[in-house]
């Protein structure tokens, strides 16, 4: 099977068969790049190239070599006072700023990249010429070229523009976030504007039991994973239980339970949860209520008391995600064949049976993708845990309350405490609890191997 | 007595068909009340998030007529402007990234067309807000940070990364049969006619679909707009506004009108969801029928 793949990509104009098989213009153009093109009439071509080159050539040369320097010391020197006698006053001579130096440096690597991408182009683009004059066929002109982008190379003309997006808003930030992952960039010891290199340190912090971040952190990734596994499960079980409810026979009104159930999910989130926390707070109505009417005496710790705080996030949380459970359930629900359902009728089976050995193993060999993405979005629903608790109870002294998921804890370190080194850490590890339950599972689910089951 | 057992089964049938509908009935309640609740208190006439019955005493609409009126601190409807173009340029251009890389994904075969679809997965598992910091910085490099460009920052902010999100619409295009192109090709048409004039005419819902989807996206976030506004109140999006109005300083005289906000904004999204649930299942169901 992979093979078949690696075959039938397989591009007889590669860089590895330009060196080999190149004539001396071919192998020219990998020092001065267009060259190969230029020497056989493709001019706009070939300029293209040189000038990429010339650019990157240049750009080296007064900043990028500097920049990239810059990346590895990641500067020293501080910002100093100097008297200045002309004017008699002191001024501030700048220094240096770590993170800009990071972030440039970045940059100055991705375009590097960039660059090797563009020279190997050029390179397969001077050896594809060449064989096109062997074989005695006309090279392309500049114009089949673009006409080429809106034919067979199309995707290259529709996905420059997304790409460019991902790469800027998403990969470079995500490169630049795991760079300072390995550096002391944190309020600790006042890192905040000169910081260095310090291997994998944070890491080791990190996952020290004894150390205070550390303790803090194993407690939280356990709570983010009791957490992941309860508010998946609960929903899942609870909506397919509701959404059969809805859907058996002897129910009237089906449209209307559906649509009450609905109503909740058209209002955004955060409006719900933010008035939830309302509701369940200290002086808020429901402990207003239950005093009012002599239920209790004292208003309840919704959210000042651990356990308080972590069954009313699991309860808050299937009031917001059942309706969206009952409506991605609802459809492969009434999918299941009705002669299994009929056979084991027949053959003496009760409602609980029919459940637990038909309903419940088609159910979840149909939604396993779906359980994938809903155990991944919970262990980063930062909506609900922000939103609802804010992670209260905070310990004294702790980082991290007894309700915040790493994802919030994240959040606290970076925006609140600014320890960005230990922030990026955990992003790390949380992609890393993520990558290991979704790559067992996702590789085996049908859709993945059988995209062209349909076309 | 046959007989006499099934007017039994009968019967126990129907109690168990009414304690199913007084148990839905309860759970529809537990449902409908927060909501009920935000709409009768956005009509309330006290101030504050202090109540001790469920029904407020007095009815107004002096809560809406504030959150209008009222811009000295909070200003709710320039936050609506900005909210409102930054959505609708999002909305354009995600829509645009969308449709492109999910069409390149289902039509095209390219060599690193699979190293892509698993990058996009790998991507998704990074928590979104971890790069925010670095993405503020980038930014600010770049020179968007500051004055009005914020809005064109929070634009590029929330269309950016759309590109990844082309697992729903390339499902839809994956259904589509390909004898339709392929006859287009042997009339001579080129791959990027087939897409404008073939796929795109074929795949409404699933556009609508991306387009509403992309144009609530900036009225529901609100701790990318936290990050990227700051303290600049002129550029807050409504989210953020409504995030104020609950802070300590602010939730005594604007409680009732965050409720208030909350059922303006509801409104509007409550009616997109429907249409976009309705074009979702067609679109999950498949172009072309038959």
């Amino acid at each position: 099977m992979k093979r078949k793949k690696s075959k039938e990509f397989a591009n007889p104009y590669s860089v590895s068969n330009a060196f080999r098989n190149g004539d001396t213009l071919t192998r020219l153009s990998a020092v001065i790049m267009g060259l190969g093109n230029l020497a056989h009439k493709q001019i706009i071509k070939g300029l293209i190239f040189l000038a990429i080159e010339i650019a990157y050539i240049v750009f080296m040369a007064t900043k990028g070599i500097e920049l990239l320097l810059d990346f590895i010391r990641l500067g020293g020197e501080e910002e100093i006072e100097i008297y200045n006698e002309s004017l008699g006053i002191y001024q501030y001579q700048p220094g240096d700023n770590s993170l800009l130096m990071l972030l440039y440096g970045v940059v100055a690597i991705f375009v590097t990249i960039g660059f090797v991408v563009v020279w190997r182009a050029s390179i397969k683009s001077a050896y594809k010429t060449q064989c096109y004059i062997e074989k005695g066929k006309k090279p392309l002109s500049f114009r089949d070229d673009i006409r080429g982008l809106f034919d067979q190379n199309l995707h290259q003309l529709l996905l420059s523009l997304p790409l460019a997006g991902i790469l800027i808003f998403t990969i470079l930030p995500l490169v630049f976030m795991i760079a300072m992952a390995f550096t002391n960039y944190s309020k600790i010891d006042n890192h905040l504007t000169l910081f260095d290199w310090v291997g994998l340190k944070n890491f080791a912090t990190v996952l020290n039991f004894k150390d205070s971040i550390g303790g803090t952190f194993w407690s939280v990734l356990g709570w983010t994973l009791v957490w992941a596994v309860a508010a998946t499960f609960s929903n899942y079980f609870l909506g397919m239980i509701l959404a059969m409810i809805i859907n058996r026979k002897g129910t009237k009104l089906k449209s209307l339970w559906r649509f009450m159930f609905m109503l909740s999910v058209a209002v955004p989130q955060f409006v719900s949860l933010l008035l939830m926390r309302t509701m369940f707070s200290q002086n808020g109505i429901v402990n207003n209520l239950l005093i009012k009417y002599g239920l209790i005496e004292n208003a309840l710790p919704f959210w000042s008391d651990a356990s308080w705080a972590r069954v009313m996030v699991i309860i808050i949380n299937l009031w917001i995600g059942i309706p969206f459970t009952i409506l991605q359930i609802t459809g492969i629900l009434q999918n299941i064949p009705a002669d299994l359902y009929e056979a084991a009728r027949v053959d003496g089976a009760g409602p609980v049976t029919i459940f637990f050995k038909i309903t419940l193993p088609y159910m979840l060999f149909v939604t396993s993708p779906y359980l994938i993405t809903t155990f991944t979005n919970n262990v980063n629903n930062f909506n609900v845990i922000y939103l609802l608790s804010g992670g209260a109870p905070t310990p004294v002294g702790s980082t991290a309350g007894k309700t915040d998921l790493l994802v919030t804890w994240l959040y606290k370190l970076t925006i609140d405490n600014q320890y960005y080194n230990v922030g990026a850490v955990i992003g790390i590890m949380t992609f890393a609890v993520l990558a290991v339950v979704s790559l067992i599972t996702y590789h085996r689910t049908g859709s993945y191997k059988n995209e062209e089951g349909f076309q | 007595m046959k007989k006499s057992n099934t007017t039994l089964y009968r019967a126990r049938k129907n109690t168990v068909n009414v304690l199913i509908h007084i148990l839905l009935a309860v759970l529809c309640t537990i449902w409908v009340l927060p909501i009920a609740w935000i709409v009768l208190i956005s009509f309330k006439a006290k101030d504050g998030p202090y109540m001790d019955t469920l029904i407020p005493a007095e009815f107004t609409i002096d809560n809406y007529v504030k959150l209008f009126t009222d811009t000295g601190v909070l200003n709710f409807p320039r936050m609506f402007m900005n909210t409102l173009i930054i959505s609708i340029f999002t909305c354009i251009i995600s829509a645009f990234f969308v449709l492109a890389v999910s069409y390149c994904m289902s039509r095209m075969r390219f060599r690193m067309r699979k190293p892509m679809m698993n990058i996009a997965l790998i991507l998704g598992m990074f928590p979104s807000f971890m790069s925010m910091v670095a993405v503020y910085y980038i930014l600010k490099a770049i020179g968007l940070s500051e004055g009005s460009l914020i809005r064109v920052a929070l634009v590029l902010v929330y269309s950016g990364g759309a590109g990844l999100g082309f697992y729903i619409a390339k499902g839809f295009f994956d259904t589509i049969p390909k004898t339709i192109d392929e006859a287009a090709y042997i009339d001579g048409a080129t791959r990027f006619q087939v897409f404008t004039r073939i796929t795109i005419p074929l795949s409404r819902p699933i556009i609508v679909y991306t387009l509403l989807q992309a144009f609530m996206s900036p009225w529901l976030d609100f701790v990318f707009a936290k990050v990227i506004c700051r303290a600049d109140a002129r550029y807050y999006t409504v989210s953020i506004g409504l995030w104020n109005m609950l802070e300590k300083e602010y939730v005594h005289q604007w409680f009732n009108c965050f409720t208030a906000g909350a059922v303006i904004i509801s409104i509007p999204i409550s009616i997109l969801f429907m249409i976009t649930q309705n074009f979702y299942r067609e679109g999950v169901s498949g172009a072309v029928k038959g």
